[in-house]
């Protein structure tokens, strides 16, 4: 089990730092299988009931909401997987204690976002099974892959934002802010019913929201989207980003540690 | 100032520093410089300023004012933290992670790897390795931390009440282990409210209060700073008379023995010799650290 670290007595490389932080990241998350069900059911669980079962055997429903899913199940991993851990790692003295330390805080945050990855491409396995079967979804394997390329591309703002989360709030309300957020947000964005069907002026507003040009990008796949050109999409969502990493880098030397 | 020892390396420290948390003053012009291969350990009641000025030194802070340095360096610079062990009081680690698996992450941070084995002999882990940090007791998991400390060989080690939560085997085994580090020429911070830890360990011992270093030196000066003694003995007189004595610091019974603290333990032992002929088992002490800690923090309220 632990023979990486048999063979190197002096030896010092920060690749082996962020090896071994990835792979115990994965362990911890592993043994904590109540942290991880509900990233990885729920968003099935909804597309089996709306998209599949209420979509009354449309495929078209099905391949829409498919689309929309995709981006709804991605970004819990990153908003819960970097909100709420951060956050009680925050509090538990975790953090505290890799500040005294040597540890390299990259090593953290990238081993929290290989989870994340990890777990929306397991969820957008589980979306496309349900969809190519029992929603009879038939798309070419290039619309396979764009879409899976897009999904996993789409949870890196949401680990961005979940960080500021975690850095801003504390342990105990962590959950309850970022559910404040993810919901509303999936809501506004036309990810559970199409932007049409919304309230006009919600409609108007929903390229406020992240989650809105993600989804925009994969509808574009089924040539489901509204229209807008790609780039408009892409151009918001890097800058989205990098002014949530922007804001971490500056909150997290300033965060105090319990 | 009171540094014999000005040639040995100073390899930490803080100079007129200061830290305020909204209006209270934790530190106030602290100085503290630790010296390479000592035992300093930093003495001082609750809200001193103990923690606060070890945080300093850790990166977990920043000072208002002042400097601090960690071998010269800024002490983020992830090079002086690698010269460093860390033991905090109250850092709670990641409770599925079983033993060996703090020890591997802990160890790749550090280019000075120790031999596995003689962390597991130091710290008495052996038989945890693969048990989950989360379902340990608590002394089992001070244990483990001070593995983690001890992972790499390093230039110093910060200790915050090391000790705490151990029973008196284990305390023993750690000192004896700490003696074998300061017998490597690794320097040793020690924070602790047991004193007869820095008593059994300390070169060099610090007296915090209010947020500045009110007494510096060896155990001894320090012991000799304050004037108390202490004498024991078993006697017929009653106490509540000899607690009405000129310079009685304090009078209790320990079992059938009256111990009498006093600056002028000449005086009260003549008073007692001629008041009590069949005064026996006479012994007189120079007050412990305990006592003169008590004293020195005393003089500091007054």
């Amino acid at each position: 089990m632990n023979t990486t670290n048999l063979s190197m007595n002096s030896s010092y490389s920060a690749l082996s730092v962020y090896v071994t932080e990835a792979r115990l990241e994965f362990i911890r998350m592993l043994r904590m299988p109540m942290f991880a069900m509900p990233a990885l059911i729920f968003p099935a669980m909804f597309y089996s009931l709306f998209g599949i079962l209420m979509g009354s055997g449309k495929a078209e429903v099905s391949a829409y909401l498919l689309a929309t899913y995709c981006i709804f199940g991605v970004m819990g991993p990153g908003l819960f997987g970097f909100g709420v851990s951060v956050a009680m790692e925050k509090d538990r003295g975790w953090l505290k204690w890799r500040r005294a330390v040597p540890a390299l805080p990259g090593a953290y945050f990238l081993s929290k976002m290989i989870m994340a990855l990890i777990f929306a491409f397991i969820i957008f396995v589980e979306l496309a099974l349900l969809a190519g079967t029992l929603g009879g979804v038939h798309l070419e394997l290039s619309q396979w892959l764009q879409l899976m390329l897009i999904s996993l591309l789409s949870s890196l703002p949401f680990c961005a934002m979940g960080l500021v989360i975690g850095i801003l709030v504390n342990g105990q309300a962590a959950p309850a802010v970022v559910n404040f957020l993810y919901l509303p947000m999936a809501f506004l964005s036309g990810l559970w019913l199409p932007i049409g069907m919304l309230p006009k002026f919600l409609g108007k507003l929903a390229p406020i929201w992240p989650s809105y040009h993600s989804s925009q990008i994969a509808l574009k796949v089924i040539g489901a989207d509204l229209g807008a050109p790609l780039w408009q999409h892409v151009v918001y969502l890097i800058v989205f980003t990098l002014v949530m990493v922007w804001l971490a880098v500056t909150l997290w030397s300033r965060m105090k540690v319990k | 100032m009171s540094d014999l020892q000005d040639s040995k390396t100073i390899l930490a420290k803080l100079e007129n520093v200061s830290k305020r948390y909204g209006n209270l003053t934790a530190l106030n012009g602290m100085n503290l410089s630790v010296k390479a291969g000592e035992v300093l350990a930093l003495l001082g009641p609750n809200g001193a300023g103990k923690t606060t000025a070890v945080s300093l030194l850790l990166n977990l802070i920043e000072a208002d004012s002042g400097q601090v340095s960690l071998f010269d360096q800024a002490p983020d610079e992830l090079s002086a933290r690698q010269r460093i062990g860390v033991m905090l009081q109250s850092a709670e680690l990641p409770e599925t992670l079983r033993v060996s698996e703090l020890i591997a992450l802990t160890q790749s941070y550090y280019p000075n790897k120790r031999a596995l084995a003689e962390i597991y002999e130091m710290a008495g882990i052996a038989d945890l390795l693969t048990r989950a940090y989360g379902k340990l007791s608590g002394g089992q998991q001070r244990r483990v931390q001070f593995a983690l400390a001890i992972c790499a060989k390093v230039e110093i080690l910060f200790l915050d009440e090391p000790t705490v939560g151990l029973d008196i085997e284990a305390r023993e085994a750690m000192w004896g282990s700490l003696r074998k580090l300061v017998a490597e020429g690794c320097a040793i911070v020690l924070t602790t409210h047991y004193l007869e830890e820095a008593e059994a360990l300390a070169d060099r011992v610090m007296v915090i209060a209010q947020g500045s270093v009110i007494a510096e030196g060896s155990v001894e000066s320090i012991r000799s700073r304050v004037s108390l003694r202490r004498i024991r003995c078993v006697s017929a007189l009653n106490i509540e008379v000899i607690k009405q004595w000129a310079d009685i610091d304090s009078a209790t019974y320990d079992g059938q023995t009256l111990v009498i603290q006093t600056q002028d333990a000449e005086s009260v032992t003549r008073r007692l010799l001629n008041e009590d002929k069949n005064l026996q088992q006479l012994e007189i002490k120079r007050a412990g650290l305990a006592e003169a800690f008590v004293e020195l923090t005393k003089e500091q309220a007054a």
